[in-house]
């Protein structure tokens, strides 16, 4: 449809409209991290002076840095293998015929259908009688679980959509199926591969319910949870400033991947619910 | 096939022919069978072994009386803990809170979603920043969200009150009013998840078909209800679907914005303090085990709404 000038400038107008819907709250959270001292309750959206004060104050604390470590540390090791783990469930769904298919596609349904708590809190009885309360293992698992439903259906939508007469062409030269996975199916589904990756990342890094009801030290306790229990640099102050620091801090990675990987995101996410 | 065997000496050839070409067919399906399930098993075991035990586990310790800090006391109750969730008007309360908070914001961000599948379809400039900036929502952590939208509406710290001349108005003393920054915080964060599934059905949605209602006279909100709407039904209730199932087990905004205050506690949250902060063993799997059926209850519901208005389609299209 060919638009005409006045339309086009409706639409950028509303354009412009969305990014500050989305951006706003943003830069009010940066902005309240950037006020030290009184400025935090100025009630403006801007700081009177910008400084740097409440990130120093974060970075100082022991609670936030080991945090900060063990986030980083379990979704990277949860995204991995999660990520490897659907890979070869969604190309086994995808690709091969096997009794028991739709029993792993449903599993899978199940899971992204029940509720996080109802799970948590048997868990947290379990863990803590096989004594994998308050540890990083405890809190992998876990989020292997609930993580693979959707990296299984991201995967198995982009893989019914790579070429089948490649892999048996493959087969046909005197591959095995193994190897025409490996060698054919694999670089064509790297894009799919990485998106699911992202899209863990992001679901994994998110967690707050099992980060609060499975941890009860900083031995495992990850960001979002820990920011729910941080305290002030005394016990009396608000610890609000540093709240806003450590959000920032903890948004920075989503903001790179988003910037880096928009167009693979929306992708995945439109791909993964419409199709499969 | 065994009847073919006494034939002459060339069919028969043909026949072991046939018949060990059908054993390698087979012995490749079976090898394709250990494969899949090879390849499947192990994404299929964590899945099973994490949450299936622990459902388990919850459903029989939901007919316990036990109390983690009085093991000695536990004895069974059988549907008892059920009887004593369903009888409470705190149960039915927060029942209602969850119900709406759900019915508001699915309701909210099914209308804006759409505005801004919209605009992300029509626009031709700004593509890219748009994206980009509404991925930055759904990206973010849902405890940084509510954290920036608390501190915002906060008589304290906040930006709303003096923005909008609301004084020292408190939002988080009263029950609607702290409901109501919930339900923002949850919109903002999800709308863009929203959008994105509308897009992808709105993308469908051939061009043809718009230009030849804008040649019949159809005004633009008319082309929206007439032409883009029913064409993307499919598209709707799955991302009704998705949203309804998630805003239904809303925790970590209530957590982080109100911790409950002010009669704002959720379903989700109450088994969380049955469980962890009262150690209501019983009571708290209780909760969780009513919350999954509510839940369960939801997705056969729009399953069903689905399956019969997707029937309704093709036969109108017939």
């Amino acid at each position: 449809m060919k638009a005409s000038r006045s339309t086009q400038l409706f639409w950028i107008a509303g354009a412009i409209l969305i990014i500050l819907y989305a951006l706003i709250p943003v830069f009010w959270i940066v902005s309240l991290s950037f006020k030290a001292g009184d400025d935090i309750t100025n009630k403006q959206f801007l700081p009177t002076v910008w400084s740097w004060e409440n990130y120093k104050t974060v970075f100082a604390s022991d609670l936030f840095t080991t945090a900060l470590r063990n986030s980083v540390g379990m979704s990277i090791i949860a995204t991995t293998i999660s990520v490897i783990l659907a890979t070869l469930a969604a190309y086994a769904i995808s690709r091969l015929e096997f009794p028991g298919k739709r029993l792993v596609l449903g599993v899978a349904l199940a899971i992204t259908v029940f509720p996080v708590i109802a799970i948590a809190t048997p868990l947290f009885n379990l863990w803590r009688t096989i004594g994998l309360y308050d540890t990083w293992l405890g809190l992998i698992i876990p989020y292997l679980s609930y993580s693979l439903p959707l990296s299984v259906y991201v995967l198995s939508a982009f893989f019914r959509e790579i070429p089948w007469e490649m892999e048996q062409a493959a087969q046909v030269d005197g591959a095995t199926a193994w190897q025409a996975f490996r060698r054919v199916i694999v670089p064509l589904a790297a894009p799919g591969v990485f998106t699911a990756a992202i899209l863990t990342f992001f679901a994994v890094w998110n967690d707050f319910v099992f980060g609060i009801t499975l941890t009860s030290s900083e031995a495992a306790r990850p960001v979002p949870a820990a920011l729910a229990f941080f305290q002030g640099a005394s016990q009396f102050s608000q610890p609000t400033a540093p709240i806003a620091a450590a959000a920032v801090v903890v948004t920075i990675p989503v903001v790179i991947l988003v910037l880096l990987f928009q167009r693979k995101i929306v992708a995945g996410l439109t791909n993964g619910a419409v199709k499969g | 096939m065994s009847t073919t065997t006494p034939a002459a000496p060339t069919t028969k050839a043909a026949a072991t022919k046939t018949t060990h070409r059908r054993v390698r067919l087979t012995d490749r399906a079976r090898k394709e069978r250990n494969l899949g399930w090879m390849l499947a098993g192990p994404a299929f075991f964590v899945m099973v072994a994490v949450t299936g035990y622990p459902i388990l586990n919850a459903i029989w310790l939901s007919m316990f009386d036990y109390r983690l800090t009085d093991p000695g006391a536990k004895s069974f109750v059988g549907l008892g803990n059920y009887a004593t969730i369903l009888t409470d008007g705190l149960f039915w309360r927060q029942f209602g809170v969850t119900v709406i908070i759900t019915v508001v914001t699915v309701a909210v961000e099914l209308v804006l979603g759409f505005a801004l599948a919209m605009v992300m379809h029509r626009a031709l400039y700004l593509r890219t920043a748009l994206r980009t900036a509404i991925l930055v929502p759904y990206g973010i952590i849902t405890v940084v969200s509510s954290y920036a939208w608390a501190y915002a509406f906060s008589s304290t710290y906040g930006f709303v009150n003096p923005t909008f001349g609301l004084g020292e108005f408190d939002w988080f003393g009263g029950t609607w009013s702290a409901l109501f920054t919930v339900c923002v915080a949850e919109i903002w964060k999800t709308t863009p998840f929203m959008s994105l599934l509308l897009l992808a059905g709105l993308a469908q949605i051939p061009d043809d078909y718009l230009e030849a209602a804008k040649v019949d006279g159809a005004k633009a909100w008319q082309r929206v209800k007439r032409v883009i709407l029913p064409n993307m039904k499919a598209a709707i209730m799955v991302a009704l679907l998705f949203r309804t199932l998630d805003a239904f087990r809303i925790f970590d905004s209530v957590f982080i914005m109100t911790a409950g205050a002010q009669n704002t506690e959720t379903l989700s949250f109450l088994a969380y303090r049955q469980t962890i902060s009262r150690v209501m063993i019983g009571l708290g799997s209780a909760v969780s085990v009513i919350l999954a059926i509510l839940v369960v209850l939801i997705a056969v519901m729009f399953v069903k709404v689905f399956r019969t208005d997707l029937s309704q389609q093709r036969g109108d299209r017939k």
